[in-house]
């Protein structure tokens, strides 16, 4: 979280905490674990109404943001989630908002702009591809033009609450290189199949297009543009993860510190030897060092800077590593109980696992950057 | 003559940078290219220092020098914004960056802090003028880390002082005019108690100055040795027996300097002919055919990626320590990363460079520069405190963990033991 904040950002953080630890504590997060359907519906739209889909939506369609910077008021909102590794689809529907917001083709989407912001409807992001990464050329799943309709014929990988989503934002690929679509999870020829995954509340799902025909007011982007709008997909679900990762990382460090302080080994608290101390000091340093690159690449993404791109992936890189090294270390200086079934820090060991891979791996990170850079 | 009720506005930041750019472009030279030909002690010799007090009297007849300094000691009374603005403007000209440390970002800092009103007119707008670089006399050949154990001996003597004893790891002494010399005074109270911080003239009788030379040849660091030297009682910073009060701000700003975090530094901090990492590694990865080497693109990406990071993590910390979310000691945590940091681009360059960075033709320096800096990397945790005493300073000011035990906590400083 930037430590500068409008009293309105403090005060929407506030209201988002508050709903967010009477709402979905831990013992509710474990609860819906337990019930393995992902996150509550009524629970979201509640969230919706806070703001949480609305920030990137242009006041055209009835958004509006904080601070006047959409995206570093939902960073907010994505750092208190991860401190309570929260169920919901913040990331995706985020990003799928913004898209169709800022579409050239906005207006055909205007009721569905209005469902995500209402919370009514719940919509995600169809691109990576099986074993072919975030990167967009790999996309395979093919589109072809049918009388008035497209067909729409693949398989999408690692789609976030695909079985809890009415909408799905899928990249395909056309006679004339990229497009996206907005494509209903409902009609025909979808087929959902849920994974099994390591997140106990956040499912990823699979999801294959055998001849699903939509209208042509189906499209999003297509052409030349599609490229940037991606990449600008990218770029805000990167910036809201990272965020979210700061947060789990927090919360786990605070722990941390209070467990190594109320332990006594040798007469002694754990936090009293300066072997553990020069660790946490460690620690706190990566942690800071994560919160200020997040920071960086929050605001170069939300001014649309000619950094965006390369601080995105220097926060990804950087926080998608760190932040299990963190919570692994953390594990450590709890002993035995933190390997335990009971104990919480497993949840966030999870979710900071699952956001390593997810949107692009620190090794892919790295790779992107050194393009960027000009090696 | 300004009306009663006139207000000292500060110019605000864009109209401060269209006059500093315009006014740079028109007084300072350009850097010289680098070419990674020039030998190391081009940058510090002699003829470098002078170079230096010149550019900085340019930089004060201009009205751009001390800019974060207030207006009563000939500074530009600006915001640490200014500054910034200023360093964004200045990328690229000949600055006098030698006199960024410890002069103004450290000596400076702490005489404004906690030195007297005659002290400051006097000594801080030497410097602003360019007419007086200070040094630090903090270690001593018996403790380091362990500041507050120095032995260096002062005894009053009337309206003097009298040291005697050695200071070590002074940079740049031997281009001093004056030196932060912190001596013991008191040898019945415990060890941070009987301290007293001097403005030590250092080209006095009594003063004896040696050069230490480096593993890499690098020879800015002096030691010194106090035969009967000299001082004021005037020259006192702060209270008599109150030294490490001002040890310890001095160290705040050594460490906020070391860490990139200080607003009086002008320009960049230091090494002028540095290249930057990240262009000199992927220039050779061109050269040597490696370019799509997915591990070595990696490698220099990670290296680009610390290098950027730590400017966040700079940004955030002086954000955090300016508000009060950060407690002031937060200054560690940029000390430690840079350290740290350090380490492993230094790591990486060896590891992508391979032997290209490891030798070089007769008479050039070339790319060894990457191996010699390599083999004296570990200064960068050492330098401006080391990363041990860092993570202390983390872990115990800044988290609240308990304090190490002390030895020689309340014990009159005669009967500490000391290294024989």
């Amino acid at each position: 979280m930037e430590f500068e904040l409008t009293r309105d950002q403090q005060l929407f953080r506030g209201t988002t905490k508050d709903f967010l630890e009477q709402e979905a504590s831990l013992l509710k997060v474990r609860e819906l674990a337990e019930a393995g359907g992902g996150f509550d519906r009524d629970w979201w739209r509640r969230g919706a109404e806070l703001g949480w889909v609305s920030m990137l939506v242009s006041a055209e369609y009835g958004g509006d943001s904080i601070s006047g910077s959409g995206l570093r008021d939902m960073a907010l909102v994505a750092e208190e989630m991860g401190r309570l590794v929260s169920p919901g689809p913040l990331v995706v529907t985020n990003v799928v908002a913004a898209a169709l917001s800022e579409s050239r083709f906005s207006a055909a989407h205007s009721t569905v702009i209005e469902r995500l912001m209402s919370g009514e409807s719940v919509a995600t992001y169809a691109m990576c591809e099986v074993d072919r990464g975030w990167d967009p050329a790999g996309t395979q799943l093919l589109a072809s033009p049918e009388g008035d309709d497209i067909v729409l014929t693949g398989v999408k990988d690692l789609v976030e609450s695909a079985d809890q989503s009415e909408y799905m934002l899928v990249t395909a690929r056309c006679a004339d290189g990229l497009a996206q679509y907005l494509v209903p999870t409902e009609l025909p020829g979808v087929t959902v199949t849920p994974l099994t995954g390591i997140d106990l509340v956040r499912k990823f799902s699979r999801v294959r297009f055998d001849g699903v025909r939509i209208p042509r007011s189906a499209l999003v982007g297509s052409g030349a543009e599609t490229e940037q709008a991606i990449e600008r997909q990218l770029q805000i679900a990167i910036v809201l993860q990272c965020a979210e990762m700061v947060g789990v990382v927090e919360r786990v460090f605070e722990n941390t510190l209070q467990w190594m302080s109320d332990r006594y080994s040798f007469g002694r608290p754990l936090s009293s030897y300066q072997a553990l101390k020069h660790r946490v000091a460690d620690m706190k340093m990566w942690l800071e060092a994560s919160h200020g690159t997040t920071a960086a690449a929050a605001r170069a993404v939300d001014a649309r800077s000619a950094e965006a791109a390369e601080l995105v992936s220097i926060a990804k890189s950087y926080v998608g590593s760190i932040a299990t090294d963190i919570i692994q270390d953390c594990v450590q200086l709890h002993g035995g109980i933190a390997i335990t079934w009971e104990h919480d820090i497993h949840l966030y060991l999870r979710r900071a696992t699952v956001n390593r891979v997810s949107w692009g791996t620190p090794s892919e990170h790295r790779e992107r950057l050194a393009t960027i850079i000009g090696v | 003559m300004g009306s009663p009720t006139e207000i000292d506005v500060i110019e605000d930041i864009e109209t401060f940078r269209s006059r500093a750019r315009e006014w740079i472009a028109a007084n300072l030279p350009l850097a010289k290219p680098v070419t990674g030909e020039e030998s190391e002690s081009a940058d510090y010799d002699e003829a470098a220092w002078a170079r230096a007090r010149e550019l900085q009297k340019l930089l004060y007849e201009g009205g751009f020098a001390g800019l974060c300094y207030p207006k009563e000691y000939g500074g530009q009374g600006l915001t640490p914004a200014h500054q910034y603005a200023f360093n964004e403007e200045v990328a690229g000209y000949e600055m006098p960056l030698l006199l960024n440390s410890p002069t103004f970002s450290i000596c400076g800092p702490t005489i404004l802090d906690m030195g007297t009103e005659e002290q400051k007119k006097k000594h801080l707008s030497a410097m602003i003028r360019g007419e007086e670089t200070l040094v630090q006399f903090l270690s001593e050949p018996g403790c380091g880390s362990d500041l507050a154990g120095v032995v260096t001996r002062a005894t009053r003597d009337g309206d003097v002082f009298v040291l005697n004893g050695s200071k070590i790891w002074s940079s740049w002494a031997y281009a001093a005019d004056y030196a932060l010399c912190l001596a013991r005074t008191d040898w019945d109270a415990p060890k941070h108690r009987g301290l007293t911080m001097f403005l030590l003239e250092v080209n006095q009788p009594g003063i004896e100055l040696r050069r230490i030379r480096q593993v890499n040849g690098n020879e800015e660091f002096c030691q010194e040795f106090f035969d009967n030297v000299e001082v004021p009682v005037s020259n006192v910073v702060g209270e008599i027996n109150g030294g490490w009060t001002v040890a310890s701000r001095q160290m705040f700003h050594e460490r906020n300097s070391v860490g990139g975090g200080s607003q009086y530094v002008s320009g960049r901090l230091m090494g002028p002919k540095r290249r930057s990492p990240t262009a000199v590694m992927a220039e050779i990865a061109r050269r040597t055919g490696r370019s799509d080497d997915r591990r070595v693109r990696e490698l220099i990406a990670e290296s680009h990626a610390i290098g950027r990071v730590r400017e966040h993590l700079i940004e955030r910390v002086v954000a955090g320590m300016r508000t009060e979310n950060l407690s002031a000691s937060a200054g560690s945590i940029i000390r430690l990363f840079g350290g740290m940091g350090h380490l492993r681009q230094t790591e990486i360059a060896v590891e992508v460079a391979g032997p290209h960075g490891t030798f070089s033709l007769p008479g050039t320096m070339g790319d060894r520069e990457i191996a010699e800096t390599f083999i004296t990397r570990q200064a960068a945790c050492m330098g401006g405190g080391t990363t041990e005493i860092a993570r202390n300073i983390i872990a115990e000011r800044v988290l609240g963990m308990p304090r190490e035990f002390a030895a020689d906590r309340d014990v009159p400083f005669k009967d500490v033991r000391r290294s024989r």
